[in-house]
């Protein structure tokens, strides 16, 4: 599914990623941990395609092509999702609007027909109840306004709509309470497939616990340190990244 | 996005570039008495309009343009253009569509107005400028039987020569401004139109102004008088070919409403910008005003401006009925190096008059815009009241935008607010939108259109989307 090889980038000469090397097969749940500003987002906008990061070394291959040289929509259509740390506002647009708007785009491009106002007001309202949100946010300004908590449910009302085959989620659980934790959790679940597979971003064990990942990844200063199962999560847990960087 | 990913998705070439090849009887360059007087007789016009030309073209002679804009240009020279230009088959006006010159249906249907089918969609008449003469006039028929009159003013002068004598002018007189007295001098054409008494005109009036001729200065002349208790929808759009030079657009809108009447006008402006370096442009003077002479009347501008080199445009309102209301809705655009001086005047004269002002600016590439805003409140206004938002938006670093609120109460009773925004579409917004799927282009849109929102909900709904389309179009190239 995806293959990244020795990766660095950097943001104004500043370099971040410092040779990652990480394999994800189809089906699998990668969760990555680490200390504040070791990386985990630049590596997750990285492989969105942000283009305010550059890669200076490294390949990723995703299902077999060259992910790096691909616009950011164009991986979108290819199927990889990101769920943001920080989801964006856009005012005078409303929720539904984006909504419709991306799941069309994402439609187009894998030679699936439109869907028509009222197919997609259906599918929208399914996707609502089990994120547990209410329809009023579909006529909201897409993140104006909503508590952190919503913008994340938000977010990940989104990946529920798109379907994709890779999912980047940078810290949907930051910010969400202990119901929205479940709900959120669950939703991920939901979407666990032998064809998927999940990049997920945590700081805390309580999302793993109900999400269950195949790794656990500690990326720190730009480079994976330490991979292991899930009970490297609850030795991060105990231990701190201090504890176990010591070890 | 770099600055020049963003300098790319503004450029792009005038799609609506092109000139038809109509015969035209043109006016040699140059103005004068003589040209006056001949301009008066080829048109047909009575002895008083002759008058009242010369008139205000001695008033002109004595005047000098305005320099007080945020605007930079070259001194316009009167004498290089020419003041006329009509189709050639004017005289044997047509009765249907089939009797129009295939030429301006091919034009039209450029343009993306394919008439024949206007006549089903949503009862629309128009009322076609091209160049100067009208020469298309549809659904005229309903119109008549609800006693709406709408027709060139040129016409008017003829079929309604009472109404035209007691309005022409009545609300911006001839001396107004430099451009406005320049067009009572020349005016060529326009629309006019008349709603009685007690009636909502059945339909959405509309007309397309194109400008034809290489070297025609054009300058419409269009008058609305809505009875009391009578409403009116109506929308003018424009676009034009592209050319070399520069050429002028004088227009002059008046518009009165009497007690309880209300008046929608709307505006859909895309005259050719100039190219990157503002060269082939139109210039755009422009002075629309109305006036609600009755109680508890109603104006609103909505505009949409997207096009011309320069834009120098403040539709205004002067409410003197009691309880009358006043609303200015805009969206301009300036992007390569247009020049965008807007905004308007709320003059409050009556008793509990009441004002909205929306303005949206968007700065693109090299482009400068303007707000220039005047609230006044004179004495006697009590209880008036104004609320004044203005929202700029930058795309890119080379553009600018800047604001000119003016304030003049001298009613303590009156009541004004005015809120400002600047902002720029970050390359978040735009990242985020495209990790959706949406092509760069789409995602600058959808972030515009968003801005732009609280305007283009007031367009009527079937120009709302022809409006949203045009800024795409508009915005489009800019991203490599
Ligand atoms: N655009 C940028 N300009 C300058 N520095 C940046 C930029 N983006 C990221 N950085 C820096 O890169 C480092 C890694 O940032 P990143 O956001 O990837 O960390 P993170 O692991 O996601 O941290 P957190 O756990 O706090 O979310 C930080 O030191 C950050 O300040
Ligand atoms: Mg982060």
């Amino acid at each position: 599914m995806l293959v990244i090889r020795n990766l660095h980038a950097r943001v104004d000469d500043k370099p971040i990623l410092k040779g990652i090397n990480l394999e994800i097969q189809a089906g699998e749940v990668h969760a990555i941990m680490g200390p504040n500003g070791s990386g985990k987002s630049t590596l997750s906008s990285v492989l969105a395609g942000r283009d305010e990061y550059e890669v200076t070394d490294g390949e990723v291959i995703y299902q077999g092509q060259n992910l790096l040289e691909l616009e950011p929509e164009e991986r979108a259509w290819a199927g990889i999702f990101l769920s943001f740390q920080y989801p964006v506002e856009i005012p005078g647009v409303k929720n539904i609007y984006l909504l419709k708007a991306a799941v069309n785009a994402v439609r187009e491009h894998r030679g699936q027909p439109e869907l028509k106002a009222g197919e997609f007001l259906k599918l929208v309202r399914e996707k609502l109840k089990i994120m547990q949100m209410d329809e009023a946010f579909l006529h909201r300004n897409v993140n104006e306004g909503f508590s952190g908590g919503e913008k994340k449910r938000n977010e990940i009302l989104q990946m529920q709509l798109l379907e994709p085959t890779l999912a980047l989620l940078d810290e949907t659980d930051s910010g969400l309470d202990v119901d929205a934790l479940k709900i959120v959790g669950e939703g991920i679940n939901r979407m666990r497939d032998p064809s998927r597979s999940v990049l997920l971003v945590t700081h805390y064990q309580r999302l793993l616990d109900i999400v269950k990942p195949d790794y656990v990844h500690v990326l720190a200063d730009g480079e994976i340190k330490l991979s292991g199962d899930f009970t490297l999560a609850e030795r991060l847990e105990r231990e701190g990244y201090e504890g176990i960087e010591a070890a | 996005m770099s600055n020049q990913d963003i300098d790319q998705l503004v450029d792009q070439d005038y799609k609506y570039g092109f000139v038809t090849d109509i015969e035209s009887d043109t006016l040699p360059p140059g103005l004068n008495e003589d040209v006056i007087r001949e301009i008066s007789k080829r048109k047909g016009e009575p002895e008083w309009l002759l008058e009242w030309r010369l008139e205000a073209y001695h008033k002109w002679l004595q005047m000098t343009p305005p320099d007080w804009a945020h605007l930079e240009y070259p001194a316009i020279d009167f004498q290089t253009m020419s003041y006329f230009s009509a189709p050639k088959n004017k005289d044997d006006a047509p009765k249907s569509l089939d009797e129009v010159d295939p030429a301006l249906i091919e034009t039209y249907n450029k343009l993306g107005i394919p008439l024949e089918e206007q006549k089903m969609l949503a009862g629309v008449a128009v009322d076609a400028v091209f160049d100067s003469v009208s020469v298309v006039t549809t659904f005229k028929e309903k119109l008549h039987e609800a006693g709406v009159v709408f027709c060139p003013l040129s016409e008017a002068v003829h079929s309604h020569p009472e109404l035209v004598k007691e309005y022409l002018g009545s609300i911006v007189p001839q001396n107004d401004n430099y451009f406005a007295a320049l067009n009572s001098a020349v005016f060529s054409d326009g629309s006019f139109v008349y709603i009685p008494k007690g009636v909502t005109c059945p339909m959405e009036l509309s007309t397309y102004f194109r400008i034809n001729q290489q070297n025609t200065g054009q300058f419409e002349r269009t008058l609305i008088i809505a009875e009391d208790s009578s409403y009116v929808s109506y929308l003018e759009g424009c676009t034009a070919p592209q050319r070399d030079e520069n050429q002028l657009h004088a227009a002059v809108v008046e518009l009165v409403a009497m007690d309880d009447a209300e008046i929608k006008y709307s505006t859909v402006q895309n005259w050719f910008a100039g190219d990157d370096e503002g060269k082939g442009g139109i210039y755009n003077f422009v002075t629309k005003r109305g006036e609600c002479r009755g109680d508890r009347s109603k104006i609103s501008w909505t505009q949409l401006e997207t096009g011309s080199a320069i834009t120098w445009k403040y539709p205004s309102c002067v409410l003197k009925g009691a309880d009358s209301v006043g609303e200015f809705y805009s969206v301009a655009v300036a992007g390569k190096k247009q020049q965008a001086d807007t905004g308007t005047k709320m003059i409050h004269i009556g008793p509990r008059t009441r004002s909205t002002i929306i303005s949206k600016g968007i700065s693109t590439a090299r482009g400068q815009n303007a707000y220039r805003g005047l609230v006044k409140v004179l004495p006697g206004a009590t209880d008036a009241r104004n609320f004044t938002q203005c929202d700029s938006l930058l795309i890119g670093d080379q553009c600018g935008a800047h604001t000119f609120p003016y304030v003049e109460a001298a009613e303590p009773s009156a009541n004004l607010e005015h809120e400002a925004t600047t902002s720029k579409v970050s390359d978040d917004q735009l990242f985020y939108l495209r990790t959706r799927g949406m092509s760069e282009e789409d995602a600058l849109n959808m972030v515009v259109n968003g801005f732009c929102k609280d305007v283009f909900q007031k367009l009527p709904m079937e120009f709302a989307v022809e409006a949203e389309a045009l800024l795409g179009i508009t915005l489009e190239g800019a991203v490599g």
